[in-house]
């Protein structure tokens, strides 16, 4: 499913698979990830860098999509929701927090919310609430907060669980 | 279906309703695999449209030049109002004063002038820049004040009147005269506004969009085209979010794409930007609200008269069901003996506002909780005593200002026991010498009750319908009106479903909204698509098991009453037949295995001229506490604490349902703490993205939140399952938020008296209040 364009300016890697973007440098690697390489699952929000749900990782750090130009993946590795786990039968720890504490309602802002979750697990294996307070900036429409904390927290014990 | 014989079902098995299950895409949240419209596979040629709108509020278009557009690279297609060749309008209630596309005059900047279609999204979004428009200025009505003094309304001023209100007021020992007003809210769903129109053969087209009306956007796209309603599907899966905000604002995009997909036989695209879709769409009614009470030394509430003022912008839309719902919601729990409520329906030039959870309820509200904390503050006391005080109680006290008996009140048991839960009385006396302690930082605590009336209030939209397939080989297939938006109704429907059928939950198959399978829907709105939808959904079932019962008696050669359906078997005598199979008998005997189901709200009706009425089925109560931290210095505030005890009836689904309670209090204190919209004095939205509009993030939500289902819940109506709507409800429990920020700004001077603090509370308005209050006291 991803496409790679062979005269490309940029090379860069999405999801573990190489991909190559020919065009505007400065084009929103949200874009490229959703309409060139054609990975729904990052979302479109604001298109200003504010709400979040274009979180995406660049070697292994959250970005915002949107306003993250695509050359500033050149040469590095993006991961974004669809990548996040191995498989759909081996989910990432937060993932699985995630449906364990029931925190999706419509859902549009939960990749963002989950890549976001995973850099912090990934950064502080166990954040306080304070520290996810600090780090979870991202816009949930629904207000999800509490379950998100929650799930965070449930995020973290999977995750020593399993390591 | 009684009770009785609904336990009579149920027993020996375990039940799929009242449980805590997972949202029907759970699996699809959490991995990204949840379609949404911009995600849907493009269909080959895909034009992608977007809109010229107006940068003047009020004015005479003398010229749109769209050479410049038309000569742009890539651009197939541009359309003004001239170009449709059915009706130009978008209004729900068919007031006419809707233009798709403004034709002659402009009422709003932001008001769509034409549209684009290209190649690409880019080229259409800078094309549609390159127009050459020129709009003569009009004097411009931007604020309440000003439209209350030209007396512009986009609908007639309704009252609703009893008792003796003048001599009362007049007489009574204590009285007080005050002004609240509360700022409107963008929605900031965040899929924003989507739409994507494909044409088929003979002119019919198929919508996919994110509305949560997919039945009036049939209709207003057909009328645009000059057609049949029967020519145009629309289809919703899910939305991302909707809150009111894809109830009648969805429709004018699905249309412009539609228009464009029609003149050009290609599938046609459109997606707002966020700032434009702030712009351009209709937000919850800025209200202001004026009182005159009378109370007595206790603090009963004798005599109240209220003016509602709504700033509805430029035409009806839903301004007029939303201020009767204001109406409808200015006593919310409390006994007005004598009362007169006058609303106005104010035009403005300014986008048009529109339904937003709550529907005009949450300010109505917010009006009445001011008048309490208002007595309180007069006579000294705790506002909590006042407000159980004013209760509705046992008859006479008993009857709301539309003369509806609250038949099923339970704020008397709710109440305290919340406040025996959040220790309401220590905490205050705590806050009390906290505050005596501490000059800069002042503490506020308040617990405030919500009684919302569930039902459209126009009767006519309280009926549902559901279309429930059986297929050979036993796998149900369930469609019914409702549209998700993520309140978790396709799963609370498919439990209902499942429970009746005694499947397990996976069996039932949950299809997206289509207009094609279930016509003539109302929008999923008034908190009520769960009672309406999964009655619908049951009727359908109850059909298809009578049928399947009856051919399996007549199998049998004995009487219907002969067969029990139970733990997913037909059981006659010592023969037990699995679902499945009596599904190929049933089918292989040649019977129907389709049904429709219907449901149509009982009891409800309401006679607008005289003001009175049953327009509700019944009352959603909770209460919440909240307690707040002002720095007295800045103005700054945080909430530290809130409990919460809400009533769901007995809860389809515990889970879903606290969702909403928590995902509901959190958008309705960024309502009234943060949320606000501002408007230069041109009448431009300058607050049009979130960065200059603040939504709650994960920090404003206090890490003490505690929300719980009230365990007394019961509806006494014979509602699915006896449980009680809470789309809306539990919004007006952030009421409590804004009254604890009232209590810590009086707890900051030593004068009493009414805190005049208006909504949203931003760090600003309150540092001015605090100031206000230095400088008279």
């Amino acid at each position: 499913m991803i496409s790679i364009y062979s005269c490309g300016m940029e090379t860069f890697s999405v999801n573990g698979q190489p991909a190559e973007f020919e065009g505007d440098p400065a084009t929103p690697l949200l874009w490229v990830i959703r309409d060139h390489i054609g990975l729904k699952g990052t979302k479109f929000g604001c298109g200003i860098g504010q709400c979040g749900a274009c979180t995406v990782h660049i070697d292994g750090r959250a970005v915002r999509s949107c306003m993250t130009p695509v050359s500033g993946a050149a040469g590095k590795s993006v991961t974004t929701i669809e990548g996040l786990a191995p498989s759909e039968e081996k989910l990432h720890p937060v993932q699985l927090a995630w449906l364990e504490m029931d925190v999706p309602q419509c859902g549009y802002c939960q990749a963002g919310q989950i890549m976001a979750a995973a850099e912090l697990i990934a950064s502080n294996p166990a954040p306080d609430d304070d520290a996810i307070d600090q780090h979870m900036t991202n816009i949930c429409r629904c207000g999800t907060y509490t379950r998100i904390r929650k799930a965070i927290h449930r995020a973290s014990e999977l995750s020593a669980e399993g390591s | 279906m009684n009770d009785q014989a609904q336990n009579t079902m149920k027993a020996g098995r375990v039940a799929t309703v009242h449980t805590d299950r997972a949202h029907d895409s759970a699996i699809k949240h959490v991995t990204g695999r949840a379609t949404y419209i911009d995600d849907i596979l493009e269909p080959a040629g895909l034009l992608h449209a977007y809109v010229g709108v107006s940068q003047v509020a009020h004015g005479r278009i003398r010229s749109i030049n769209l050479d410049a557009v038309r000569a742009c690279e890539g651009v197939v297609a541009v359309i003004t109002a001239a170009d449709v060749p059915g009706v130009n309008d978008t209004s729900p209630m068919h007031t006419l004063d809707e233009p798709i596309f403004a034709d002659g005059e402009v009422q709003f900047c932001g008001q769509v002038l034409f549209a684009v279609a290209a190649h690409d999204r880019d080229t259409a979004r800078r094309a549609a820049r390159l127009a050459e428009v020129d709009i003569e200025p009009l004097p411009a009505i931007l604020d309440i004040e000003d439209a209350m003094a030209a007396e512009a309304w986009v609908a007639e001023p309704h009252e609703m009147n009893r008792g003796d209100v003048d001599p009362t007021l007049a007489n009574a020992p204590r009285r007080l005269q005050g002004e609240l007003e509360t700022g409107g809210q963008d929605h900031f769903y965040l899929e924003g506004q989507a739409s994507l129109a494909i044409p088929g053969e003979d002119g019919d087209l198929t919508i996919h969009a994110s509305s949560q009306h997919p039945s009036e956007m049939q209709h207003l796209v057909a009328q645009a085209l000059g057609r049949a309603d029967n020519t145009v599907t629309v289809e919703v899966r899910r939305m991302g979010g909707a809150f009111g905000g894809k109830e009648t604002q969805a429709a004018q995009w699905a249309v412009i794409a539609a228009l464009l997909a029609d003149r050009t036989g290609r599938p046609v695209k459109i997606r707002l930007d966020r700032d434009d879709d702030m712009v351009s769409t209709g937000k919850r009614h800025e209200f202001r609200f004026r009182y005159d009470v009378g109370f007595d030394d206790k603090g009963r509430i004798l005599a109240l008269d209220v003016e509602l003022a709504a700033r509805c912008g430029y035409s009806a839309d839903l301004s007029g069901p939303i201020s009767d719902r204001a109406m409808f919601h200015s006593d919310n729990g409390y006994y007005l003996p004598n009362v007169r409520i006058r609303s106005y329906r104010c035009k403005t030039h300014t986008v048009s506002n529109t339904a937003f959870r709550g529907f005009g309820g949450p300010q109505g509200m917010m009006g009445i909780e001011r008048v309490i904390d208002a007595i309180a503050g007069e006579l000294g006391v705790d506002p909590l005593a006042v407000r159980m005080a004013n209760l509705y109680g046992d008859a006479p006290r008993n009857v709301t200002p539309y003369k509806m008996v609250v038949e099923d009140n339970v704020l008397h048991q709710l109440m305290p026991e919340l406040a025996e839960k959040a220790a309401y009385q220590r905490r205050r006396e705590q806050i009390e010498a906290f505050n005596r302690s501490s000059p800069v930082i002042k503490r506020g605590i308040a617990l405030t009750p919500v009684k919302f009336g569930i039902s459209f209030t126009t009767s006519f939209l309280n009926q549902a319908g559901a279309l429930v397939h059986i297929y050979k080989d036993g796998s149900v297939h369930l469609n019914h009106g409702g549209t998700e938006m993520g309140q978790g109704l396709f799963i609370k429907v498919a439990q209902v479903v499942a429970d009746a059928l005694q499947l397990p939950l996976q069996d039932i198959k949950i299809t997206a909204t289509s207009t094609g399978k279930v016509p003539n829907t109302s929008a999923t709105a008034a908190s009520s698509g769960s009672d309406m939808n999964a009655m619908a959904a049951l009727d359908a079932v109850k059909k298809l098991l009578g049928r399947l019962t009856a051919f399996a008696a007549e199998e049998q050669g004995i009487g219907a009453e002969g067969v029990r359906y139970e733990q997913g078997e037909f059981v006659a005598g010592d023969e037990r037949v699995p679902f499945k199979d009596m599904v190929m008998r049933a089918y292989l005997g040649r019977i129907s295995l389709s049904a429709t189901g219907y449901y149509r709200t009982p009891k409800i009706w309401y006679d607008r001229d005289k003001a009175e009425g049953r327009p509700f089925l019944y009352f959603a109560y909770g209460a919440a506490v909240s307690e707040v931290e002002v720095d007295t210095l800045t103005g700054e505030h945080r909430l530290t604490r809130v409990d919460i005890l809400h009533d769901c009836g007995r809860s389809l689904n515990p889970a879903i349902d606290l969702g909403q309670i928590e995902g509901g209090f959190v958008q309705g204190a960024g309502w009234l703490t943060s949320e606000e919209l501002w408007w230069d004095d041109k009448g431009a939205l300058r607050t049009h993205a979130p960065s200059t509009y603040k939504i709650p993030t994960a920090s404003d939500v206090p890490e003490a939140f505690h929300a719980e289902i009230w365990e007394g819940g019961r509806n006494r109506e014979p509602t699915i399952h006896r449980s009680k709507a809470v789309g809306e409800p539990p919004l007006m429990l952030a009421i409590s938020v804004h009254s604890a920020l009232c209590q810590a700004i009086a707890a900051a001077s030593p004068q009493g008296g009414t805190v005049a603090l208006d909504a949203p509370a931003t760090p600003e308005r309150v540092l001015m209040c605090l100031q206000g209050r230095r400088q008279s006291g």
